[in-house]
């Protein structure tokens, strides 16, 4: 991708033309947004920085962590008066991020690996975004003991709690169909996400091997614990 | 006079709900944390409201979690939400209810998306029918599960066995509501109340006993962030904005916290608990915290429903304070049986929060 189409790019996004008016800089959206009372980031800088239309300045974003930073709680649609949408400018910028491999060069944007290894996997293992068998507290460790205490005893508990538990048919927690399975998976591989899970794969193995991190599959590697909880190979 | 002119406002704030005949859509958060909690909605509907629900095996996750945390592409979750929507048809239903905020976020914004440019409705039906060979219909009625137990509280109220009352003093119990962002933040004409009064869970706290707490950081965010919990080195973002909304609800000394969403219930709960080990302070009395319920779970209790036949024994935050004060009665030996009655030991004890 030549560097002058980043702007043209980021303009064919639907969440940028529906998130980006014009921002008077009045600092509202900034007022309200949980990810700046808790990280130095500002929404307020997102958008005027991309009504400058300067590529340099979108590439530098791209390559950031600061769009890395934002919860997309959308706290910020509500409360804008002119109709801006920050959240909405960020998800048309992490989209674009992974889409030219700039999300490996920051050590926020890095983290989609772990995203897509966990979420994205188990959406085309088990049909939903998180499921009981890959929740453990050492991943997890905020899940408490009573978390420890359900995984070992899970058959007999969701049996109690009227669950379907990996059993065919309706129900809480059941095993989703063969058919459905192949639906979603069709779904991903036309739609673009399959595509976009092998661009996180691809950009994230390079960047592994130029900082001299181990990498392959799973979660059991240096550079999996190096994006999930920040552990360098040294502290591992 | 000021609680009658909120009241008049959120009155205006109404959205239509249909009456009966939906199509159930579940959580990926909510059945995995809660398991009980979408059994007892079906069960209200069906049992107690006499309701037509259908529970599809064929549903999925709206890929709602990961669009939020960047790693599928619109088209891929709009696609996903037209596949729910033409199960709904095949099932021969119209009111697609869906059991998690986020996911009530994302069926509304593709619906919207779809008004807004009509080409992506057009793409969408030609990549749901590459992949699937399916086509859809837009339903004719979309709600969160909370709308239809706050469309029909007055009839829950009606049956139920216990008011939220102090049983002791006679006084309602202080209830702090927490709707989660993605119910009225994104779009606020879809939210009973809107995003600024939202009153869905207000009115069941209203109606079946209970009293509001209105306090600084009612409508903050419990910090889910997505990605900022998903990952583990970001976690200290999800903490710090549950700390904020806990921090500043404390001073009114809350009986329970309901939640809308389910992420937002598991945050609520288990951040409590990780406060209470690294700072070793609870939010309530005697090591104990402040029981965090979904409203399926509080519906249930005051409905009669057993706490451990509701799965309240799976909270991190103990619940036997909040079933004490209501004066509902249960036998603390049974809390962490199997489903056989057989003894199957009992997680170990927190440092300081108290687990019964």
């Amino acid at each position: 991708m030549t560097k002058d189409s980043l702007l043209k790019k980021l303009s064919e996004d639907i969440r940028y033309q529906e998130g980006l008016t014009a921002c008077i800089n009045c600092g509202t959206c900034t007022a309200i947004c949980p990810a700046a009372q808790f990280y130095d980031y500002d929404p307020r800088m997102v958008a005027d920085t991309l009504q400058h239309k300067d590529e340099a300045e979108l590439e530098a974003l791209l390559k950031g962590d600061t769009i890395w930073m934002c919860g997309e709680c959308l706290s910020c649609k509500t409360r804008c008066p002119r109709s801006n949408v920050p959240g909405y400018l960020i998800q048309a910028l992490r989209a674009l991020s992974i889409e030219t491999g700039f999300f490996a060069e920051s050590e926020k944007g890095r983290q989609q690996l772990a995203i897509k290894r966990t979420v994205g996997e188990h959406i085309l293992q088990y049909g939903y975004c998180v499921h009981i068998d890959e929740v453990n507290t050492q991943m997890y460790p905020e899940q408490g003991p009573v978390w420890d205490w359900l995984k070992l005893n899970r058959e007999t508990i969701l049996k109690k709690l009227g669950a379907n538990y990996n059993e065919n048919g309706a129900g809480t927690l059941r095993k989703t169909s063969d058919e459905s399975m192949n639906d979603l998976r069709n779904i991903f591989r036309v739609t673009g996400a399959i595509e976009r899970f092998d661009k996180i794969e691809k950009y994230s193995e390079k960047k592994a091997s130029e900082l001299g991190i181990q990498f392959s599959e799973g979660k059991d590697n240096d550079y999996f614990r190096y994006v999930y909880s920040n552990e360098k190979p040294e502290e591992q | 006079m000021i609680a009658k002119g909120k009241n008049i406002c959120w009155e205006n704030y109404q959205k239509e709900i249909a009456d009966d005949h939906f199509y159930f859509a579940r959580s990926c958060i909510r059945q995995n944390f809660f398991p009980a909690s979408e059994t007892f909605f079906l069960k209200i509907l069906k049992d107690i409201l006499h309701k037509d629900i259908f529970d599809d095996p064929n549903q999925t996750t709206c890929t709602g979690i990961a669009y939020h945390s960047g790693i599928v592409p619109m088209e891929t979750t709009m696609t996903v939400v037209a596949r729910q929507f033409a199960l709904m048809n095949e099932a021969g239903y119209g009111n697609f209810v869906c059991s998690c905020v986020t996911s009530f976020g994302i069926y509304s914004e593709m619906v919207e998306t779809w008004k807004h440019f009509p080409e992506l409705e057009k793409k969408t039906r030609k990549m749901l029918k590459e992949s699937t060979g399916k086509d859809f219909v837009i339903p004719k009625n979309l709600v969160h599960t909370s709308d239809i137990i706050y469309k029909f509280r007055k009839e829950i109220s009606e049956k139920a066995k216990y008011r939220l009352v102090n049983k002791l003093t006679g006084q309602p119990l202080k209830i702090v509501d927490h709707i989660g962002c993605h119910y009225a933040k994104i779009f606020p004409e879809k939210g009973i109340g809107g995003a600024e009064y939202p009153y869905v869970l207000a009115g069941m706290i209203d109606d079946w006993g209970g009293a509001q707490v209105d306090y600084p950081e009612r409508r903050h965010c419990c910090g889910f962030g997505f990605r900022q919990y998903l990952v583990q080195s970001n976690r200290g973002y999800s903490v710090s904005n549950s700390k904020r909304k806990l921090d500043s609800m404390k001073p009114y000394n809350p009986d329970a916290i309901i939640t809308n969403c389910p992420g937002c219930n598991f945050f609520l709960d288990r951040w409590q608990y990780v406060i209470s080990e690294m700072e070793g302070t609870t939010y309530a009395q005697n090591n104990y915290g402040i029981p965090v319920l979904t409203y399926e779970e509080l519906a249930g209790l005051v409905l009669g429903y057993a706490p451990w036949e509701l799965g309240l024994q799976l909270h991190q935050v103990a619940v036997e304070p909040l079933l004490d004060k209501i004066g509902i009665g249960y036998d603390a030996k049974e809390k962490y049986k199997g489903a056989n009655g057989e003894n199957i030991g009992e997680p170990i004890s927190a440092s300081v929060l108290k687990n019964n």
